[in-house]
């Protein structure tokens, strides 16, 4: 076979409009990875005094070293973070096909906006919400559990007098990222095609039945990218933790007890105003670690969502 | 297997809107009847109140009787989710689930009764349904891959045998060839007349030469207007419906010449 002789490319016309909207998309676009690396760079420049200076000579760190600092917050985030997703998600999940499979048309719609408005409360209101009505609220429950389920590791106790616990901070969390996950877990269960729907009904599926056969099979990657969303809001959020958590330090799975570990955005927000010197680069390191953690989690969720590519319909 | 089913002076509604108006016609057992006429004349509607999936629209009910072999589909107390165990149905366009592999979605109704099922006992079904089908040979090598990697026409033949691997009694149709190439309505015209032997199968087809190929009865729907209710013109054998339609509009009809 003889390969056909390279015509030269006629070049498309030039249009200015064509021109300014593929240059302002390319500023664009190119905008938000220069915003991200000056980020990343930010945080790694101030990062280094806080890992070269002597431990010694800096004193958040109270004798201890950097990872030992770090250590328990990063297990603090997450884990308060991982609470608040796992009481979210099968609650968001609830809703939505509430919404989008059972409730009659208006009902759905009200509850619709209800629960956008949810998201449109600033995490202060929540934070004062969660420490001054939910904590001493909750707290005759953590006794409760103390006394009754306290040979699980996780209720062993001794409860907290005034409830504020990581537990409680997770569920002031949990509040705060149901609306996101609901709102996108909805918005894709509606995107389920009548024809895979009707196809379920028609085998004789009840409508649980045949949720389980064609809405959530479609919308799974659409729950997990909307899951991530809310770890990554749960991961970050400072203000609510902050003010709902009397965190001791320390790494402990305890969920109940008063001694908890605090999170990196909470422990940055409380500190920062009385730090000095490289105790801000300490606290820097610390931001760098939770930027990491995020974009580690991204990188997971997207993989999750990737691997059964073929059998997501989208082919 | 096969069941005769016999409607009453049926109506269907949306809400309040009269969508198919007094049919009333009997299907033998183990033959295929045809329904043709010009769009929104209501052929479809009625094909899904023959398994209550037009109940799924809000808004749509019926009145009137279908009796299957002489239990009333309508009657009070019966659950429109054992209908459908019992009626299969295939859509316009293929719809296998796509976040199932070939093999899952041929389980897909049986697994909904229940029943557990042995390896090689849901092995033999997925054999034997996918043989009725005439899709065995194509796909016995990738069961495992998703059902949507199919052409067209291996899709629809893919749901057929997704309908009968839960053996209904009855098998509705609603125009499954008009997504499909030529070869591939042929291939699925050759399974209806295979099917035919076990089953009662129903067809809602725009292709007038579809009807008089594959259907030993046809009925022709038609409507006066834009906003009338669908009516049942005429309904005989397909050969006396294509040759010597007793009703004026059924022959302008068949012939091409309406309007």
């Amino acid at each position: 076979m003889t390969a056909p002789a390279p015509t030269a490319l006629i070049p498309a016309k030039q249009r200015p409009g064509d021109r300014l909207f593929s240059g302002s998309a390319l500023v664009a676009g190119s905008l938000i990875l220069a915003v991200l690396a000056a980020v990343a760079a930010f945080l790694v420049i101030q990062s280094v005094p806080a890992v070269t200076t002597d431990p010694d000579d800096i004193s958040i760190l109270r004798g201890a070293n950097i990872v030992e600092y770090i250590g328990p917050l990063v297990f603090g985030t997450v884990w308060a973070a991982f609470i608040a997703l796992v009481l979210a998600v099968p609650v968001a999940i609830g809703i939505a096909l509430f919404i989008s499979h059972y409730a009659p048309r208006r009902l759905a719609q009200g509850l619709g906006y209800i629960i956008d408005l949810l998201a449109a409360v600033p995490s202060v209101v929540f934070g004062l919400w969660g420490g001054n009505v939910l904590a001493p609220a909750i707290q005759p429950l953590y006794t409760w559990l103390e006394q009754n389920l306290g040979w699980i590791p996780l209720f062993a106790g001794p409860a907290s007098g005034t409830g504020r616990t990581i537990l409680t901070a997770s569920v002031v969390l949990a509040v705060m990222i149901l609306p996101i996950i609901t709102a996108i877990c909805r918005e894709v269960f509606l995107q389920t095609p009548v024809l895979h729907e009707e196809a379920a009904l028609a085998l004789g599926a009840t409508r649980w039945e045949m949720i389980r056969m064609a809405v959530l099979p479609f919308g799974r990657a659409g729950i997990v990218s909307a899951s991530m969303l809310g770890l990554g809001r749960a991961l970050g959020e400072t203000m609510a933790v902050a003010m709902v958590l009397s965190a001791s330090g320390g790494i402990t799975l305890n969920l109940i007890s008063s001694s908890n570990p605090s999170t990196i955005a909470a422990n940055i927000a409380l500190s920062f105003p009385e730090a000095y010197g490289v105790n801000v680069n300490v606290l820097i390191a610390s931001g760098l670690v939770l930027f990491a953690i995020t974009l580690l989690v991204n990188t997971i969720a997207r993989i999750i969502v990737n691997r059964r590519k073929d059998f997501s319909g989208a082919n | 297997m096969s069941k005769r089913i016999e409607v009453n002076d049926l109506n269907v509604y949306y809400s309040k809107f009269l969508a198919v108006e007094g049919v009333g016609l009997t299907i033998e057992p183990r033959s295929v009847t045809a329904f043709i006429g010009p769009s929104g004349c209501g052929k479809s509607t009625f094909l899904r109140t023959l398994n209550r999936m037009h109940e799924v629209i809000p808004g749509a009910r019926v009145e009137g009787q279908v009796l299957v072999d002489g239990d009333d589909l309508y009657g009070p107390g019966v659950d429109p989710v054992l209908v459908r165990r019992q009626v299969g149905m295939v859509f316009q366009r293929p719809n296998p689930f796509p976040t199932m592999s070939i093999r899952e979605n041929v389980l897909a109704g049986v697994s909904l009764n229940n029943r557990r099922m042995s390896r090689s006992e849901a092995d033999e079904l997925v054999e034997s349904s996918l043989q009725g089908a005439n899709l065995w040979n194509e796909v016995k090598d990738r069961l495992d891959r998703p059902g949507s990697g199919l052409s067209g026409g291996q899709q629809q033949r893919l749901c057929i045998a997704r309908a009968i691997a839960v053996s209904p009694d009855i098998l509705l149709m609603d125009e499954p060839c008009s997504a499909l190439d030529p070869i591939s309505t042929l291939a699925i015209e050759d399974l209806i007349e295979e099917l035919k032997k076990e089953y009662t199968i129903v067809i809602v087809t725009h292709n007038m030469q579809q009807a008089s190929r594959v259907s030993d009865r046809t009925a022709f729907f038609n409507i006066a207007g834009t906003g009338k209710p669908g009516k049942l013109i005429e309904y005989d054998d397909t050969n006396t419906i294509f040759t010597q339609p007793s009703v004026q509009a059924t022959e302008d009809y068949v012939s091409g010449r309406f309007g």
